[in-house]
């Protein structure tokens, strides 16, 4: 007991820190909230609290392909793409088969995405990075092409899905119906699952990994569909919301939930963190948004502002648990 | 001669794929000749700098994904600067972006370095913030290139068929990459990129190598911006698809990602070698949205086919 009295006060908050990463992003959540409300008293209403957690549902969704990525060391550069093509395929189904089979047949290009990148990352051995956005390259080339031929059909959001995107039942929107299963599934998957467990071993060292008999091209290739299966579904769920489905419609997403995963504490270089950060840094991510929005400063400020915050916070969340 | 072709044997075989493409490109369009290199020289200008720039943080063992954001911010300075400015003031326009370049370069290596984040969500935090800045200079495309900055990059010199663009953009990466090769910040550069730890072991400034690269990375950025707004002859805020682009012509440049092996020759030759399949496809009357097909897959299948032969070497 005598000893762990004489470490330095910071370095124990560090450590509860370390053990708990979710607190201090909780309490920078409310110290937002608490500026939003003093900018603008009366702005956090039932109301305003469904808006945020409509428009980080589907950031957050993007974001779980970053973090389990991540968790391997890897990243998904062609998660934004890939919901956009389910969003866009799927609107442009709908005349011609029917919403339930358009939203099936609209998943499909997405997990295809997700096990081209899972062969490229397991059998060829490419870095994530590069096999994704090449990945990402040339879906949006397919897309293009794609949209010349049913240019003439006309796109459709069926009414489920513009209900599950903008409805709310008793002020919470409709939205979290999928997203709280989904999100305690993958909480629980994470921690509780080999697969989980083998994400954490791939990305903590993978030689060891692979010493004790884990098969990584198997966990690459199921990962990464995973992965286009989650952009997916984030993509139909989003222009359920946005309700327009364009070529570019998810693509201003990807680098925010790159962003709300590392500001979650998952680490880019693997092995550490977990989704519980990633769902308040999508949080924090959507509520700066306002905040930058409602002081109204110029567009070009309001970017500068979101790096520097992205950097700081990931900068103190670094130096306070000590991941160097 | 083996010798020579083991270690550059990367080069030799782009180079050839280069040769290749020419005489394809001579086959579908006889006519091709003086004024085709000099579009081509022209519209690879840009990508060849921001290809440099990628190629410099890759060797040292980073990446940089702020690269098409400064981009935008020193041409969108250029195009304010020069804006109804003098011969004088103009070049020293020039100078003041390619200074700023270096600025840019050097904060994002510094906050590397202090902070301690990974390179990639430094660069990532810093796209935003070049993005902005090149907002706040301007807001909408607009401002205007010097004369003699549009004239420098049209046309050919000494010979009909060797395009002005071409020849500034082999003595702009010559004059920064030859004499920093032979240095001991090169050696540097390609030691911290190779082994961190074996660098700092032998006594290498790990920190103030690191920001002396992403410096140039950012002066070769600025040279990008420049090359960008003396081809449209105003400045764009947003930045174009130079991020992807670069990354792409880097690996297939033969710069191994994560450092300390390859060259700037390897990526110039591979930006050619896209920036050409690009025309020849769009010769040939292929719908555009299925050159962008194409170039992923070549980016994809060579990246691929690079992996498989590193992991057979490796075993």
């Amino acid at each position: 007991m005598s000893a762990t009295e004489n470490i330095p006060r910071l370095t124990r908050m560090g450590r509860f820190l370390r053990d708990y990463p979710i607190i201090p992003l909780i309490i920078l959540l409310i110290c937002l909230i608490a500026t939003l409300e003093f900018l603008r008293p009366g702005i956090v209403n039932e109301r305003w609290i469904g808006n945020t957690i409509k428009f980080a549902i589907p950031l957050a969704m993007l974001a779980a392909c970053q973090t389990l990525t991540m968790l391997t060391g890897g990243i998904d550069l062609s998660a934004s793409v890939a919901a956009t093509i389910s969003a866009f395929v799927m609107a442009t189904q709908v005349p011609i088969v029917g919403a339930p089979l358009a939203i099936c047949i609209g998943l499909v290009p997405a997990i295809l995405i997700g096990l081209v990148n899972g062969f490229g990352v397991a059998a060829c051995r490419v870095h994530p990075l590069i096999m994704t956005l090449g990945t990402g390259l040339i879906a949006t080339g397919c897309l293009q092409v794609y949209q010349r031929f049913v240019i003439a059909s006309g796109s459709v959001v069926p009414e489920g899905l513009a209900w599950l995107g903008t409805g709310r039942t008793w002020g919470m929107p409709n939205a979290l119906l999928v997203f709280v299963p989904f999100a305690v599934l993958i909480i629980w998957a994470q921690r509780r699952t080999g697969f989980g467990r083998l994400l954490y071993a791939l990305g903590s060292n993978e030689t060891a990994a692979r010493i004790s008999g884990v098969r990584s091209w198997q966990v690459y290739l199921a990962l990464y569909a995973l992965s286009g299966l989650i952009a997916g579904v984030a993509g139909l769920i989003y222009v359920g919301l946005i309700k327009a489905p364009s070529l570019s419609l998810v693509n201003p997403l990807l680098l925010p939930s790159v962003a709300a995963a590392v500001i979650g504490g998952t680490s880019i270089f693997g092995g550490r963190g977990g989704y519980a950060g990633t769902i308040v840094g999508a949080l924090i991510l959507t509520v700066l948004g306002t905040l930058l929005t409602l002081m109204q400063i110029p567009e070009g400020a309001r970017r500068i502002f979101f790096g520097l915050i992205i950097l700081a916070v990931t900068t103190v969340y670094i130096k306070l648990t000590d991941q160097s | 001669m083996t010798r020579l072709f083991g270690k550059h044997g990367w080069v030799i075989g782009l180079a050839a794929l280069l040769a290749l493409l020419f005489l394809f490109t001579r086959l579908i369009q006889p006519g091709f000749g003086a004024s085709g290199l000099d579009s081509l020289a022209r519209a690879t200008l840009p990508f060849a700098f921001a290809t440099a720039a990628m190629a410099v943080v890759v060797i040292a063992g980073g990446i940089d994904l702020s690269v098409a954001s400064m981009m935008a911010v020193a041409g969108v300075t250029a195009a304010v600067l020069m804006d109804g400015a003098g011969t004088g003031f103009s070049v020293f326009a020039v100078v003041l972006v390619l200074g700023l370049g270096l600025v840019m370069g050097a904060i994002n290596g510094a906050l590397i370095v202090v902070t301690k984040v990974p390179d990639i969500v430094v660069t990532l935090a810093m796209l935003f913030v070049w993005e902005g800045t090149a907002l706040l200079i301007l807001n909408a495309p607009g401002g205007a290139a010097a004369p003699w900055l549009r004239n420098i990059v049209v046309g050919s010199v000494i010979f009909p068929w060797l395009p002005k663009a071409f020849v500034v953009l082999l003595i702009c990466l010559a004059v920064v990459w030859v004499p920093l090769r032979r240095s001991k910040l090169g050696l540097s550069i390609y030691a911290i990129g190779s082994n961190e730890l074996a660098a700092y072991r032998s006594g290498v400034a790990i920190g103030r190598t690191r920001i002396a690269a992403y410096a140039l990375c950012g002066l070769f950025a600025a040279m990008g911006g420049l090359a960008l707004t003396s081809a449209t002859g105003i400045g764009e805020p947003i930045p174009g698809p130079y991020l992807m682009a670069s990354v792409a012509a880097v690996v297939l440049g033969g710069v191994v990602l994560g450092g300390g092996r390859g060259a700037l020759l390897g990526p110039i030759v591979a930006v050619f070698i896209l920036r050409l399949v690009r025309m020849d496809l769009t010769l040939l009357s292929v719908d555009p949205n299925i050159t962008t097909i194409v170039e992923g897959s070549i980016m994809v299948a060579v990246v691929m086919l690079g992996g498989i032969l590193a992991a057979r070497a490796r075993s």
